[in-house]
């Protein structure tokens, strides 16, 4: 690997001409070196301010709101006095009050972020700093820096791997934090440097490494180590990124490459996008649009004033001259649009963003509290990471899961096994029917076996009892178990066993075999320790006949101690069924329906078989093998061809189920939800064998949720690898579902629509279920510009829909395109950093927490532990959550139009003179105090109907996806009731007053009293209208209203009182007037009458609705009789389901290739458990000695402790 | 994988449990009234709101109907005064009018003398604002920083009390009533205080404080428009004069609208008219100094007696009456939907 050293072209400069970094030079233990290139240090920041620019950046930001600078703006326009029509404090103490409540929630959030920052910030790690180890908090880690890494603990920062505690600079670690794959990767440092394993060479080491610039790219890394006049090549599998977890390595170094905001984990988590709900984008509209007829009610009165300056205001000016400057009715005019702008304002309530926050806030604060989202196994409970989506919750169309992790435990569970054509593992309560889990019989009770592994349960005795009895084929099936497989065993101590195994599959099988006494113990690249029956036997391993995805099955050929050689076989079904010998027709028949059986219900089957070979044949075979192995072309070829001879004629010895264990709860959420009219889609990127055609595990888990179902009409499966195949296919299904429908006759003319060229139309009358399944490489073709609408016409008109191995930036694309063309509100779920894009791209990301990654979490929007959460989620949450929303923006828009249309009727009355109705306080307080609370309480605590009614009738949950509760139509009503109210709040108390007096004879008809009994009015009827509003009167809302109703009286009777006069005379004008004016029987009758026509028109005609036009959910909350019916069944148990072939798993081992071979070389093996091993190993194996003298020639101070 | 399970008790120890309170609040369980609409309560209240309004209508317009009312339009009568007033120059000369009213019936009870102005802007928002309250509470201040401009100070820099333009365009007629009882005219006597509200009259006006009015008002002058100082108002009751003379404080409460009746005199039951007004003829001599045809207003005398809901206001009775309606209406179309 050694080329000589010359200096390198690829990167000139270090920094770019605009500062950007270009290349990265760093050389080991040299701190002053490394300095003058500024590299950012291991201290991350992600909170945004600090206590001195907290208050400038934080009004920076909010005056960069468009309605915020709208408010300031209108401030500076109250100070003009030509046109001030109000106080400036009208508006600028609800404009503090929500520059102020923002403020605090920012602070809030800001100060979590500081917390956790200092907390990574000041974890610990070893660094190696003028040759001993220090323990230095992480943020003071520098570029340059070689620091030790201890088994579990998390890396640093980006690290190139020096050396570690294993053989070869070995060293596994989990990236589950990083790209969400739980499975352990290896890493290996560069052979010069892996022996460097003391304290001191290390601190001597002043290699340099030079490579690219910090990016994102996760899984590339290209660089240059300059070493002792050499150069060595540098690739991601010799870094250790930050972020992953060192596992079964005792220790590492590592040299400090990226530090802090330079590592691909900080690089790859940017600022999540700001993601806004429709109700946002709606409310924006329709702001904009009352800003228009603002304007419009604006121009209106300008005019009016301009022509009643010039009529009437002219000759009135004996008495009220105009003012200074002002010298023609048109400029009179065009102040006084300037000051109606100022009045009429309050249509566009500055409360509306904030209180908006706040009720979102408080429906996010219920998801956090959700006791019944909290998950105990885990302990965590459910977090709304945003607080901006709620309602939008209540509005799902798409779902767009993740497999593995999400619908799926990622934990593989022997469940079913058919030797000899006998079935084990069906558990039958009394009743003969299947028993749900947690209500099974006592497990198998495995404590004859010290060696059992006590995770595993099997519930069926009948199989021990055969294991117990001898028989033959069992103990022949449980040793195939326990020898064919590339798992590596750990022994801490004596009977603590420990499998790691490349794919959970092998790992459940090899833990069965072992619970049921044939207990794999220990290998070494020659020889396999098996414990059978207590009995320790070791059998010599004569060859791996490696797994990969063509030949879907893996075999070893074995030497038993008494010389017979043996070759053992398990792959998939359709594979090894048909290499059996024919004497086994029979059998395979039996074995065939189990097999369908199992598919059935989902499970992951795979068969298994075995070989005698004959010494002379084995030799012959042998030989040829490694002449195959060690020819220089065609090595490939010329080793599957003889692999295929040997794995041939073999006699069937049964198969076996595994179970993909399912979260809790999966199909019945996946029940619910899709009769919520929620659409689900599979996207999972199912790592396990890549290159295969592998939809056959991604069916089976549809089926298993209850995605996929018998009673479905079909499921197409698209597989084409070209583009005209996969359009075909697409063509096929869209015609079939076509035929289908018009095959059901229901009386329309299909050819007539498909005349009219629209084909969706035609797809939504699609009769019959229908899924879709697409494997990644249709995908990518049907994801193509010119067939992605085609694509999505067929998908959206299936049912379910699956694809599989999918690239997560498919799975963005697969949400994009549905955003894109179906308008529709998009929610992804998923667990792994894989599922990250996805995330990002949909309206709504959940992430699974809770698990050990958590880049996905940290990617959501909402995170909770189990998948089945989702359904109370979106169908109690979302719902309610919508719901409110709804009616609190109704109501919203309501008042402002019912409080400030007055303004513009007294306008008419006033010589358009911008003469308010109210006094200005209670323009102040109206929308702040006197309203605020009650629609408040409204749009956090308010229900419709019980939480569980929601889950029994997922229908409910329709008008959000249908946005009926708040669209424009519904705007445009509010807005009808808020003028009509407006209208009589005006022209009742007008005619009343024209020429009223009091009961003694005194005036009664000034400006004043008007202005409070117009106010009362008001205010007692937006009262009883956000009484009839609210569906669900807890104590809070009680308290609100009221007190609201209190508040303002309260609040008149003080700023109408004596006191406040006598401090502030020509601030407080209205004196005396509450006890005055509200001690008139006209007045109140006033109030009456208007409270009474505002709202008995209302009251009908929801009444009317509820009897003419129910909505379900008004049925489901009026009718009792509704309880009574029976809930829907949603366990519709599947037993036996008669699978047809291509539900079958072509099982596919989920492990990658080459293990077999890294295995026989013994790379991997440690001297610890090749040490152990040693004592059931046969004496005098040379290649111990070998490995042994190795090892200490390295002489590694832990290493050899262990030895 | 070991490392998991080993690490799992330990956390349960150090961390607290991140399990939610099972708190009714937290689990939006608290005990709520959830209102129904159903067809009992809905017609029930319909009905009861429908038989409210009916009777608060009848009995409205039955009082309404009790109340007697005259209205002169004494613009139009006293034209030549009119005529007069609308040249400025003309300020200073008195103008005297007078009308003659018939009363067929007896006016009983209390009898209230009101001036009515029509298309007076009154609620103008530059109107309504051209006051200083801090200088009617008799507190000495700066009327220049007021809203009371340009009725704020003379060019010589002397104030105007009152300032602004309400208290410069006050109301200025004097209208006295005469009964012509057996050919000879009997001057019905006339109350000019007690006709303001109580606050008004006692919190919100009130004059500086000096051993007399006018060295209270030394340094100021009288608004433009005003004939006499304000501490000449009412020269005969010290209580009536100055910021407190009740008409100043009437005048001072600015109307909702531009048509609109201001409390002038009450009729002193004394004498003949212990009961009120009796039928007869009578003659409202007027001081005509009001103008009003320049900005085409009118001026009304009104002669009123009162019941509880006020004055004649059909308005409200009549309003109460077509709501009930419009509930049986409404009653009858969810009748039969029902």
């Amino acid at each position: 690997m050694t080329v000589p050293r010359e200096m390198p072209e690829k990167w000139p400069r270090v920094r770019g001409p605009g500062g950007a970094e270009e290349e990265r030079r760093v050389r080991a233990n040299a701190r002053e070196y490394n300095e003058k290139f500024q590299y950012a240090s291991n201290c991350i920041k992600t909170s945004k301010y600090n206590i001195v620019t907290f208050l400038p950046v934080n009004l920076f930001e909010q005056f960069q709101e468009v309605a915020n600078t709208y408010f300031l703006f209108l401030l500076i326009l109250q100070l003009i006095p030509q046109i001030s029509s109000l106080s400036w404090f009208t508006t600028i103490v609800p404009l503090v009050l929500v520059l102020t409540i923002t403020a605090v929630k920012d602070a809030t959030d800001d100060y979590f972020r500081h917390k956790s920052d200092n907390q990574v910030n000041n974890r610990q790690s070893q660094v190696l700093i003028g040759g001993v180890l220090r323990q230095e908090q992480w943020m003071n880690v520098r570029v340059g820096d070689i620091i030790k890494l201890e088994n579990n603990q998390f890396v640093a920062a980006d690290l190139l791997l020096l050396c570690s505690s294993e053989p070869h600079g070995l060293c596994y670690v989990e990236t589950a934090e990083l790209d969400g794959e739980t499975n352990m990767k290896v890493r290996q440092a560069t052979p010069v440097t892996s022996e460097l394993a003391d304290i001191s060479t290390l601190a001597r080491f002043d290699g340099e490494v030079i490579c690219e610039p910090p990016n994102n790219k996760l899984d590339k890394f290209g660089g240059t180590l300059y070493w002792k006049e050499n150069k060595f090549p540098l690739s991601n599998q010799n870094m250790l990124l930050r972020g992953c977890v060192l596992r079964n390595t005792e220790w590492c170094f590592g040299l400090v490459v990226f530090a802090g905001p330079d590592t691909k984990l900080m690089q790859n988590s940017g600022r999540t996008k700001f993601k806004r709900t429709s109700i946002d984008r709606l409310m924006n509209t329709l702001v904009l649009w009352i800003f228009g007829f603002l304007v419009c009610m604006g121009v209106i009165l300008a005019i009016g004033n301009a022509i009643w300056e010039h009529e009437v205001g002219v000759c009135f000016q004996i008495y009220l001259p105009w003012d200074e400057g002002v010298h023609s009715a048109v400029f009179s005019g065009f102040l006084s649009f300037w000051s109606y702008i100022i009045i009429l304002n309050t249509v566009v309530p500055i409360s509306l963003y904030v209180s908006v926050e706040v009720i979102r806030l408080g429906h996010s604060y219920f998801i956090n509290w959700d006791k019944k989202m909290y998950c105990a196994k885990r302990r965590t409970p459910a977090e709304a990471r945003t607080t901006t989506l709620n309602e939008e919750l209540g509005q799902v169309e798409y779902i767009f899961s993740d497999k593995t992790g999400t619908l799926t435990q990622n934990i593989m569970v022997f469940s079913k096994c058919s030797v000899n054509g006998h079935s084990y593992g069906d558990v039958q309560d009394v009743l003969g029917h299947n028993v749900e889990l947690g209500e099974r019989p006592e497990p198998v009770d495995f404590s004859f076996n010290p060696l059992a592994d006590p995770g595993f349960q099997f519930w069926d005795p009948s199989l021990l009892e055969a294991v117990q009895l001898g028989d033959p084929h069992v103990h022949e099936f449980f040793r195939l178990l326990s020898l064919c497989h590339t798992v590596m065993s750990e022994e801490k101590s004596e009977g603590e066993l420990y499998y790691k195994a490349q794919s959970p599959d092998e790992g459940a099988l090899v833990t069965a075999a072992r619970n049921f006494g044939f207990v794999f113990r220990s290998r070494t690249p020659k020889t396999i320790t098996v414990h059978e029956l207590g009995r320790a036997i070791t059998y010599q391993l004569l060859a791996i006949l490696d797994f990969n995805n063509i030949r879907k099955r893996m075999s070893v050929i074995v030497r038993s101690p008494e010389g017979k050689i043996r070759l053992y076989c398990k792959g998939a079904d359709t594979i090894l069924l048909e290499r059996l010998h024919p004497s086994n027709q029979d059998l395979t028949n039996v074995t065939t329906d189990h097999l369908n059986e199992y598919a059935g219900e989902g499970l992951r089957t795979l068969v298994l078989a075995c070989k005698d070979l004959e010494e002379s044949y084995y030799e012959d075979w042998a030989e040829r093998l490694r002449r195959a192995s060690g020819a220089p072309e065609a090595r490939e070829d010329r080793l599957a061809r003889l692999y295929d001879e040997v794995e041939r004629d073999m006699t069937l010895l049964g198969a076996t189920a595994i179970e993909d264990k399912l979260q809790q709860g999966v199909p019945e959420t996946i029940a619910i939800l899709t009769l919520a009219n929620i659409k689900i889609w599979v996207l999972t990127g199912d790592k396990q064998a890549p290159g295969s055609p592998c939809a056959e595990t991604a069916v089976n888990i549809g089926y298993s949720c209850k995605m996929l179902t018998d009673d479905m009409t079909e499921v197409f499966v698209v597989t084409g690898h070209t583009v005209l195949e996969v359009r075909e296919e697409l063509r096929k299904a869209r015609e079939k579902m076509m035929d289908g429908s018009r095959s059901m006759g229901n009386g329309f003319s299909y050819q007539e629509k498909l005349s009219s060229s629209k084909l969706t139309s035609v797809l939504e009358a699609i009769a019959g279920e229908y899924a879709l399944v697409i494997n990644g490489h249709s995908l990518a073709h049907a994801l193509e510009a010119d067939m992605e609408v085609e694509f999505l016409e067929t998908a959206c008109a299936c049912k379910a829909v699956i694809c599989c191995r999918v690239t997560p930036l498919q799975k963005a694309q697969v949400v994009e395109l549905v955003k894109k063309y179906k308008k529709a509100v998009t929610l992804a779920i998923g667990d792994g950093a894989n599922d990250v894009s996805m995330i990002k791209t949909a309206h709504i990301g959940v992430g699974i927490s809770g698990q050990e990654g958590i880049q996905a979490v940290l990617a959501s929007d909402y995170s909770f532990s189990q998948f089945k959460f989702l359904q109370r989620l979106l169908l109690v949450h979302g719902r309610w959550s919508y719901l409110r929303m709804c009616k609190f923006l109704c109501y919203f828009f309501y008042k402002n139009f019912a409080f400030t249309m007055v303004h513009f009727w007294f306008g008419f009355f006033c010589g358009f003179s911008a003469q308010t109705v109210y006094d200005q306080y209670f323009i102040t307080l109206y929308n702040i105090v006197y309203t605020s609370l009650p629609v408040l309480a409204m749009g956090v605590f308010d229900q419709d109907v019980p939480e569980q009614r929601s889950m029994e009738y997922p229908k409910l949950y329709e008008p959000g996806q249908l946005n009926l509760l708040f669209n424009k139509r519904e705007f445009f009503i509010c807005i009808a009731q808020g003028i009509y109210t407006s209208v009589l709040m005006f022209f009742i108390p007008y005619g009343v007053f024209a020429d009223a007096t009091r009961d003694d004879g005194a005036q009664l008809a000034d400006y004043q009293s008007f202005a409070v009994t117009v106010a009362t009015s008001l205010v007692i009827v937006v009262s009883v209208q956000i009484g009839l509003d609210t569906g669900f009167w807890t104590a809070i809302n009680h308290f609100f209203i009221w007190g609201s109703l209190a508040a303002y009286f309260a609040i008149l009777f003080a700023m109408h009182s004596d006191g406040l006069f006598q401090m502030f005379p020509n601030q407080f004008r209205f004196v005396g007037n509450a006890q005055n004016t509200l001690a008139q029987p006209t007045v109140w009758l006033t109030i009456a009458l208007t409270t009474v026509v505002c709202i008995m028109p209302v009251v009908a005609f929801r009444f009317l609705k509820l009897d003419l036009k129910p909505e379900l959910s008004d049925t489901v909350r009026y009718t009792q009789l509704v309880r009574k019916k029976q809930k829907p069944q949603h366990r519709c148990a599947r037993r036996g389901g008669c699978g047809g072939g291509s539900r079958r798993s072509g099982y596919a081992f989920s492990h990658q290739e080459g293990f077999g071979e890294l295995i026989m070389s013994g790379k991997n093996m440690r001297l610890s458990s090749l040490a152990l091993s040693g004592f059931t190993a046969r004496p005098g194996a040379a290649w111990i000695e070998t490995l042994r003298r190795k090892k200490g020639g390295e002489s590694s101070p832990d290493t050899a402790a262990k030895g | 994988m070991k490392n998991k399970k080993s690490s799992a008790p330990q956390e349960a120890e150090t961390r607290p449990s991140r399990c939610p309170d099972n708190s009714a609040f937290k689990q939006q369980k608290l005990p709520a009234w959830k209102p129904q609409l159903t067809a009992a309560s809905v017609l029930s209240t319909f009905f009861l709101t429908g038989a409210f309004c009916l009777s608060v209508g009848v009995s409205l317009i039955v009082a309404a109907k009790s109340v007697r009312e005259i209205q002169v339009d004494y613009s139009d009568k006293c034209s030549h005064c009119s005529k007069l007033r609308e040249n400025s120059s003309n300020w200073n000369s008195e103008c005297l009018c007078s009308i003659n009213i018939t009363l067929a019936e007896d006016m009983l009870g209390d009898v209230f003398m009101y001036y009515g102005l029509q298309n007076f802007y009154q609620n103008h928002r530059r109107y309504a604002l051209s006051r200083s309250d801090e200088q009617l509470l008799g507190r000495n201040v700066d009327v220049q920083n007021s809203y009371c401009a340009p009725f704020a100070t003379y060019q010589n820099g002397t104030p105007m009390a009152p300032c602004g333009a309400i208290a410069n365009s006050m109301f200025n007629d004097t209208i006295d009533l005469f009964y012509n009882f057996n050919s000879s005219v009997i001057q019905v006597p006339l109350l000019k205080t007690g006709n303001s509200w109580w606050t008004d009259k006692n919190v919100k006006f009130r004059n500086p404080e000096s051993h007399n009015l006018s060295a209270a008002f030394a340094g100021t002058a009288r608004p433009p428009y005003w004939h006499k100082a304000v501490y000449l108002l009412d020269e005969e009751d010290e209580k009536n004069n100055g910021y407190i003379n009740d008409d100043f404080i009437i005048w001072m409460r600015v109307s909702a609208f531009a048509t609109f009746r201001n409390l002038y005199r009450r009729i002193s039951r004394k004498g003949q008219f212990t009961d009120g007004l009796p039928a007869g003829n009578y003659t409202f001599h007027i001081s005509y100094n009001f103008p009003v045809s320049k900005f085409k207003g009118k001026k009304y005398v009104i002669l009123s007696t009162m019941v509880w809901s006020g004055g004649s206001n059909p308005f409200l009775g009549i309003a109460y009456l077509g709501a009930s309606q419009w509930i049986v209406q409404l009653v009858f179309i969810l009748r039969s939907q029902w």
